[in-house]
């Protein structure tokens, strides 16, 4: 009920936003166009999205663009979710929604960390599971399993902010 | 005015307050903490990774190690994201075994938190208390799975044995002796005077500004809001239960506490209306994907033996899909993203960790506040640092 409320309310304030609907096994789902993404985060935090639960990052590794970025919102009022997916390409900066929820700014670190997806105006992004001179992006597929520097030691020397 | 100069204070890896592997760099100016910066990822394990290259059945132990003060909720919280996507769904009977299972996992978790943030503080005669009870869910786990603290208990499509006429026996003995040993934990510490002198008031968060943190569960519960997943979006039945949601006013460590020891209370009370009311039936769907033929089948009938090997080493594959879903851990809303591919592997499995975005909020709680009182805060938060850094 709130959804189409929503949805409603963000074609009005930034048509042509939405490009795609869905329904994920009963949570509702928008693709939102990348030029517009900020401003559809910002409505919808407006609109009483006020926890943003999770970002989920996915490599789909042939495809281009090549990344899905999907943000889980949660209303506290009426309990309700909507993901907000996005696309984005390898070397494309997304705009950082933590200016919005302070839960973006470790999603997006982890994100950044593990699937190498650069945002745009966040405070602190910096590797956050890994250590800061590793090398590659875990969770992309193409990130080897296995081989002769998969697993170089940890060398606390190269790494510059160690208390 | 003269320049003021501040230290910076490094708390942990090895730090036996910080739970685990919680490294915090803490700027103080004096006794005051002026900034302070998380840095986690020394338990990593890359399981997500791991994950999108085991079959989904082989996942399931990973799944332990999250939270592995509370394991069996990472196993129904996984389990049930898979299930959907299947579009299955466990007995009845299960689904009550399963919330047994999950009740005694936030019972466990609860416990380990009590014992080692009392302790922190510096009240030690609670943690003897706190792991004496814990032992003895522990024996429970031990009874029904065969494991003590990693029960792996809860399989997709169902669990893995039924329970046991001792088991029932002895969970209902628990549930009648728990509320007195409840009351001992309060007289301990909820009315003391040096206990609530370095709880109230020290890391109190808004609701507003928890919610935007994405803190959940009993953090959350702390502030005000009465939000859990089990009331909001039941799963496995715990709709057919009656319980309540404790909720604090101030979020402060005081009020986490409380919040926690009445969910202790709420927990039993869902234990013993489960055990009470156990459903007749089986335990494991009669998906022939999932259920695993029995041992005299499998000795006397060749495509049972076949279809075990094809269980067991090829995997179950999982419709083409994507979904949420979400769970009540014992430290908040525990999520998994899981992406299905038609294959017996899931494409990518992202799992939300609620301490995660607990410890995201520290420097906010932390500022402003002594560095004995950060001891106090950590502790209230409950880390589990296998959840954290996966």
């Amino acid at each position: 009920m709130q959804i189409d409320k929503a949805v409603s309310a963000l074609s009005e304030k930034c048509p042509d936003s939405i490009l795609k609907r869905a329904d994920r096994h009963g949570t509702p789902e928008i693709t939102v166009a990348g030029e517009s993404f900020y401003k559809v985060m910002e409505t919808l935090r407006g609109l009483g999205f006020d926890m943003l639960t999770d970002v989920v990052g996915m490599d789909l590794m042939p495809r281009t663009p090549r990344f899905n970025l999907l943000y889980l919102l949660m209303s506290m009022e009426d309990f309700s979710r909507l993901a907000v997916r996005l696309q984005a390409d390898e070397g494309q900066e997304v705009p950082s929604v933590s200016g919005i929820w302070h839960s973006a700014n470790w999603g997006e670190r982890e994100v950044f960390d593990l699937l190498g997806i650069s945002f745009s105006g966040h405070p602190d992004l910096r590797r956050i599971l890994t250590w800061e001179n590793f090398e590659g992006h875990p969770l992309r597929k193409d990130f080897p399993l296995e081989g002769k520097d998969f697993d170089k030691p940890f060398d606390p020397d190269t790494i510059s902010d160690y208390f | 005015m003269t320049d003021r100069k501040t230290v910076t204070l490094n708390m942990g890896p090895h730090h036996p307050a910080t739970h685990g592997v919680l490294r915090v760099v803490l700027e103080l100016d004096g006794e005051t903490i002026v900034n302070a910066t998380p840095v986690i990822g020394y338990l990593h394990r890359g399981i997500e990774k791991i994950c999108e290259n085991r079959t989904y059945q082989q996942i399931l132990p990973l799944t332990d190690r999250l939270d592995y003060a509370a394991a069996s909720a990472n196993n129904m919280g996984y389990c049930l994201a898979v299930e959907k996507l299947m579009g299955i769904e466990a007995p009845k009977r299960a689904q009550y075994l399963r919330v047994i299972m999950a009740e005694f996992a936030r019972i466990m978790g609860h416990h380990l938190w009590l014992g080692t943030h009392a302790l922190d503080i510096g009240a030690m005669t609670v943690i003897f208390y706190a792991f004496r009870d814990r032992e003895m869910v522990m024996a429970m786990n031990e009874e029904i799975a065969g494991y003590r603290l990693t029960p792996s208990f809860i399989r997709i499509g169902g669990v893995a044995y039924d329970a046991t006429d001792d088991f029932i026996l002895k969970v209902r003995k628990f549930v009648e002796w728990f509320p007195k040993a409840l009351e001992g934990y309060h007289q301990l510490l909820t009315e003391n005077k040096i206990w609530t002198t370095r709880t109230m008031n020290i890391g109190a968060i808004s609701a507003e500004e928890a919610i935007n943190y994405g803190m959940t569960g009993p953090s959350l519960r702390g502030a005000g809001v009465a939000y859990d997943v089990r009331k909001v979006f039941p799963y496995s039945s715990y709709d057919d239960f009656d319980f309540k949601i404790p909720v604090g006013e101030n979020g402060d460590v005081y009020d986490r506490y409380l919040v926690r020891m009445e969910e202790f209370k709420q927990s039993i009370n869902i234990i013993a209306q489960a055990i009470e009311n156990l459903p007749s039936g089986p335990v494991m769907t009669d998906n022939p994907w999932l259920a695993n033929p029995s041992l005299s089948e499998v000795q006397n009938d060749l495509s049972a033996l076949i279809r075990r090997f094809m269980i067991n080493a090829k995997g179950v594959p999982v419709p083409e899909g994507e979904l949420y879903s979400a769970v009540e851990g014992a430290k908040g809303e525990l999520g998994f993203y899981l992406v299905g591919d038609g294959s017996e592997h899931p494409y990518r499995l992202k799992i939300r960790a609620p301490t995660f975005y607990l410890a995201s909020a520290l420097p906010r709680l932390l500022v402003g506040h002594m560095v004995a009182d950060a001891i106090a805060i950590i502790g209230s938060l409950d880390f589990v640092l296998g959840e954290i850094d996966r």
